[in-house]
């Protein structure tokens, strides 16, 4: 099986599959729905042989293809996957399909094709793919810029009001740090011409590079601020509660979920390996944006009277978690970053499908349109009661274990960063306990229709496994993290850090 | 203290988990089907854990160790960090099994009473079941993060059942309240959490407390004080106790349950079960005295100005929490004293809790002890399991209070230094205030004359709620001394690092000194409460007051002001504001820029046609560009 091109085949099927969907007859709405779910289950059950033939304690990049593209200047195809990448790959093939339920209505109100929509969500889910599984920094900078058009269509023709200036908004914020990058992507070329003799985009060649010090700063930086603009960072972080809330509910979800995991994940595939030194410098700042992050967001949700833009913000808060787990350069805080990345695209997707639930019943996402609503829908709420308990990381959710993790691996080398940040907790457990308090508790509010129906079996389905993926990562996490550990170790040795030995034992205590 | 591998039926320790928490998925998954028979389910599940638990006491008293662990499961191994989820059952956690369980089982079986009438009660009873199984994990954890993954878990039961009446606001609000207020003390053990880690590389208990003494002072002092605040968030104590009154807005099973026998006391069982940290810095030690002195007398103090009954008994539980506090700072013998009180506490307190919700079952619900008075010939069985909870709260001798308070007060004078006369003081006066607010509950409710609303009609309440009551007070009245006489201290005492009959051997006052003086204070307590509200007419409405200490004693001495002031209002115009800098600055920035390049643009357009195509053609421009760009550079 080992032989089998999964990357390649990941990467391409969805495509196949979204032009398959686009091509179908005009008004099959029907047969695009069920096709394109069929379609991203087997992209699902294709990605879950992969991963359980991934071998945590192999070779760092398994599954690898390599095809020749642009051999006048050294780019390649070359997929590969680390175990960074793999569970990135594995939350794709998770969320897809359910996003594809989720949005089994949505697309029918606009006056855009139904087809489209689910064509576009196919079509997204290959570029996703493609830009966590290519090894070459051209190929991943291609993917990173194609992902923008699924998306920037599926905001912008199928969003909420304002859908047009948050699709641009997006666009350009993504398109600016994608240029800085590609700036970047030909320094490095020029840098691994200059070392090497010959130019090449091919990762694992990169990483062997000694760059000088100053160069190493201005590609960083080059790289930082794109990813930046994704995960997003404060404050490069304003289009998201733009894009977040005007876009429908499944590409929110994908948005938040993986699209802005491409930033974190860049930090830790090419920051952090190709500019060890960078890295260093810059980390007093990235921990400054991401701890201001979590306040920020934190105090941002708290403010908001939109649901979406709410979820949006509060994902801010956590992307500072994320972010200082990657630059705090130990096995833990690395490792907790990483499945942080998938525990939040769980978490906040889960979120945002309950958000896209009640939207559906009572036609608006504002705060003050609900009020006392566990009385009519108790499903929906329990749903919306775990997914906010994910949020704020309770013990025996999933985002407990790597908020931990980021949190206890950032203070055995910075204590200031990591005990501010665990204040953040705190303000955590105030906006997702005012949201469900606003819209949940208190007298049913006499505006809503009391005819509105509990969660349907539709919804179930949808919700479901998510929250069950919840629960499962949170009581047991060790499977993840056997795969992510390894990749976080094989990072970490390319940045030049290693995991400090306890204070008091090593002599310092006393 | 050595331990040894779980064989036989210790070997099972996990299923004293797993049941309650089976319980309570199968009654919230099961939905409306389970209705008929989930609160039957809930107590199953809670009295086989006590069963069990109790077959499993006896086996450890068997083993060589007397402390046993299971290993379950590897939670996070990461690198050089290993959290294991394994389990500890030793003498301090074989008695919290018995507590939770035995405790926990009599209130599951009076809630079917309490709760028959209500439409959620199979939620209740899944809740109640939820935190059953996350109490055990709290204290058969063998790992500061089980401990953390049990804590956070009673605070989740405590939220919800808190908020059980989610309908009304000031429930939902009190949750909320209760929550936060834990998670600003969770923030303090995480953090302790992640100093032992970084110091020591290790969170399981065994491998801290071999390695504490290789902690220099300030580092054990700062662990010793983030545990403490751990403490204070989930025990109700000074700065953290204002959420403790509110969360009786829950129904009062839970109140009897959760905020006075189990929960609120794990902040005591955290500080006994580090107390090789704690033994280790004296100033850990004083501070946790003194937020013990401090909180005793605050419970005390507002306990008198309070006319709803079960905030007065919620302000006594902050009040009787302090006195274990006080305890387990003194050290040494004074631990045992302090997890005896905690037992004592739980059988006396959790009756009157379950006293007063007789008394609301009887009286529409009304809880204010003005509209009470002579209910004792109306309701005799809750009236005198009440009163036997009354006498051992204030310490009658030969009652349970009389043996453990008694105890601590003795331990506190006997600490050397002025410290000693300090808390020994405060704890003798907070003896008597006891008393005093204890006699007004007692008197206002189950004496003097009638001074209902014309719309009750008490009467007692039914098999279900009056057996538990009554057993409880049979442990009010015997628990002391049987506890005592059963060997508790030379159980407990191997736990903390003594021989097993080492005693407390007060040197500055005598045990009969300290006994005498309690005795004076108690009974002029009463004395001046018989006075005050048996002797003459009562008001039915509280009488406006001049008196400054009783004015800030009725509004909780300005707790919920100070917070307010503090944190809640800063912070809603931090969030207000921030939302006017993020739209106005931030983004204004953003799209004034965007408005420039955009008049730019504009005028770049006017060769162009339309909107996403001029971008797709700038890609491929710059796309174009690139490949140039990088041809030049391979040529070059």
């Amino acid at each position: 099986m080992s032989d089998f091109p999964f990357l390649t085949v990941l990467t391409v099927l969805p495509l196949v599959g979204a032009l398959v969907v686009a091509l179908l007859p005009v008004g099959a709405d029907l047969l695009a729905k069920r096709v394109a779910l069929g379609w991203s289950l087997l992209v699902l059950v294709i990605t879950i042989v992969m991963c359980l033939g991934f071998e945590a304690n192999g070779d760092r990049f398994q599954f690898v293809d390599s095809y020749a593209w642009i051999p006048q200047f050294g780019a390649r195809f070359d997929f590969g996957v680390d175990g960074i990448a793999l569970v990135m790959l594995a939350l794709i093939g998770v969320l897809v399909p359910v996003v594809v339920l989720a949005s089994w209505h949505d697309a029918e109100p606009g006056r855009r094709s139904v087809k489209t929509f689910f064509a576009l969500l196919l079509a997204l889910e290959s570029t996703m793919v493609g830009v966590f599984a290519a090894t070459d920094v051209f190929l991943f900078y291609v993917f990173f810029e194609a992902m923008l058009v699924p998306m920037y269509f599926l905001i912008g023709s199928y969003g909420g009001p304002r859908r047009q200036y948050a699709a641009v908004k997006f666009f350009l914020y993504s398109l600016v740090g994608g240029l800085l990058m590609l700036a970047a992507v030909i320094g490095l070329y020029v840098a691994s011409k200059g070392e090497l003799g010959a130019g090449t985009f091919a990762f694992q060649n990169l990483v062997e590079l000694n760059m000088d010090p100053d160069l190493q700063k201005w590609l960083f930086a080059g790289f930082f601020i794109a990813f930046a603009i994704k995960a997003p960072l404060f404050p490069f972080h304003t289009w998201l509660p733009d894009a977040g809330g005007q876009a429908p509910i499944g590409a929110a979800v994908l948005l938040v979920g993986v699209l802005d995991k491409v930033g974190t994940f860049g930090f830790l595939r090419y920051c952090l390996p190709l500019f060890p030194d960078a890295t260093r410098s810059f980390a007093p700042l990235v921990f400054a944006l991401a701890l201001i992050g979590i306040f920020y967001g934190a105090f941002l949700a708290m403010g908001q009277s939109d649901l979406k833009r709410l979820v949006a913000y509060t994902s801010i808060a956590h992307f500072g978690f994320i972010a200082i787990g990657c630059f705090a350069l130990t096995t833990q805080a690395g490792t907790g970053a990483v499945l942080y990345m998938v525990n939040h695209g769980l978490s906040t997707g889960a979120l945002f499908l309950v958000v896209g639930f009640l939207a559906a019943r009572r036609g608006s996402v504002l705060v003050q349109d609900f009020g006392g609503a566990a009385k009519l829908m108790p499903l929906i709420a329990g749903a919306f009661f775990i997914a906010g308990l994910s949020s704020l990381a309770l013990p025996g959710t999933n985002s407990f274990v790597s908020e931990f993790l980021v949190l206890i691996g950032t203070y055995t080398v910075n204590s200031v960063v990591a005990i501010i940040a665990t204040v953040g907790i705190v303000l955590a457990a105030l906006y997702v306990l005012w949201m469900y308090q606003r819209t949940m508790q208190g007298p049913l509010n006499p505006a809503i229709p009391t005819t509105l129906p509990d969660l349907t079996r539709r919804e179930a389905w949808v919700i479901g496994p998510v929250l069950a993926l919840v629960l499962a990562l949170g009581v047991y996490p060790k499977p993840v993290l056997d795969i992510i550990t390894p990749a976080v170790q094989a990072t970490m040795q390319d940045a030049g850090a290693s995991d400090p030995t306890p204070t008091a034992i090593s002599g310092g205590g006393k | 203290m050595r331990t040894e591998a779980a064989t036989g039926v210790l070997s099972a320790l996990w299923v004293l988990i797993a049941l309650p928490l089976a319980g309570a998925a199968v009654l919230l998954l099961a939905g409306r089907r389970a209705d008929r028979w989930g609160h039957v389910l809930g107590c199953l599940t809670s009295g086989t854990a006590f069963v069990l638990g109790l077959v499993q006491f006896f086996a450890l008293r068997a083993t060589e160790h007397r402390s046993v662990t299971l290993h379950l499961f590897d939670f996070i191994p990461v690198g050089d960090l290993k959290v294991d989820l394994g389990l500890l059952f030793d003498p301090l956690s074989a008695v919290f099994v018995l507590l939770i369980t035995g405790v926990g089982t009599l209130i599951h079986v009076y809630s079917i009473g309490y709760m028959e009438h209500d439409p959620g009660r199979r939620r209740f009873f899944a809740y109640l079941n939820l935190f059953v199984a996350a109490m055990l994990l709290l204290v058969l954890g063998n790992n500061f993060v089980a401990l953390y993954v049990g804590w956070e878990g009673v605070g989740l039961a405590s939220y919800l059942l808190i908020a059980f009446w989610y309908d009304r606001p000031s429930a939902a609000t009190a949750a909320k309240k209760a929550f936060l207020m834990n998670r600003v003390g969770d923030v303090g053990l995480a953090i302790a959490i992640f100093l032992l880690f970084a110091q020591l590389g290790t969170v399981s208990y065994e491998g801290v407390f071999a390695g504490v003494d290789k902690l220099n002072t300030a580092t054990l002092t700062t662990v010793a004080l983030l545990l403490l605040l751990g403490a204070c968030g989930k025990s109700g104590q000074f700065p953290l106790q204002a959420w403790l009154p509110d969360a009786m807005e829950g129904p009062t099973p839970v109140s009897a349950l959760i905020h006075a026998a189990t929960m609120v006391t794990a902040g005591v069982y955290l500080i006994a079960r580090t107390n090789p940290i704690f033994d280790l810095t004296h100033t850990g030690q004083t501070v946790v005295c003194a937020v013990g002195a401090i909180t005793l007398l605050i419970g005390c103090i507002v306990g008198c100005a309070k006319d709803d009954i079960k905030r007065v008994l919620a302000y006594s539980t902050v009040s009787q929490i302090g006195y274990m506090f006080l305890a387990v700072g003194l050290g040494g013998p004074a631990y045992a004293i302090g997890i005896f009180h905690l037992l004592t506490h739980g059988f006396f307190k959790a009756g009157m809790f379950l006293g007063a919700g007789s008394v609301m079952h009887g009286m529409n619900d009304q809880v204010n002890i003005r509209r009470f008075g002579g209910l004792i010939r109306y309701m005799p069985v809750t009236a005198i399991t009440f009163g036997l909870g009354y006498l051992a709260i204030i310490g009658f001798p030969g009652f349970a209070g009389y043996f453990s308070k008694d105890l601590i007060i003795e331990a506190a004078f006997d600490r050397p230094g002025w410290t000693g006369w300090l808390f020994g003081g405060i704890a003798l006066f907070g003896a008597g205030l006891t008393a005093f607010y204890m006699s007004r509950l007692y008197f206002l409710t189950f004496l003097g004359k009638p001074r209902w609303t014309d719309d009750v009609h008490p009467h007692e309440s039914p098999r279900s709620m009056t057996v538990p009551m009554i057993v409880l007070a049979i442990g009010s009245v015997a628990g002391g001394y049987v506890l005592k006489a059963l060997g508790l201290f030379e159980w407990l005492n191997p736990v903390f690092g003594l021989a097993p009959d080492e005693h407390l051997h007060a040197e500055r006052l005598s045990a009969a000194a300290v006994t005498a003086m309690t005795l004076v204070v108690v009974a002029a307590g009463i004395g001046i409460a018989y006075a005050m509200f048996l002797r003459r007419p009562v008001p039915v409405v509280a009488p406006a007051v001049t008196n400054p200490i009783v004015r800030a004693a009725r509004n909780d001495l300005y707790a919920n002001t100070v917070n307010e002031a503090l944190f809640a209002r800063p912070g809603q115009y931090l969030a207000r504001a921030l939302v006017y800098v993020d739209s106005r600055g931030v983004d204004g920035l953003v799209n004034g820029l965007a408005a420039m390049v955009g008049g730019t643009s504009s005028r770049l357009r006017r060769t162009q046609t339309g909107f996403v195509r001029s971008y797709a053609l700038t890609m491929l421009g710059g796309a174009v560009l690139v490949v140039a760009a990088l041809l030049v550079v391979r040529v070059g």
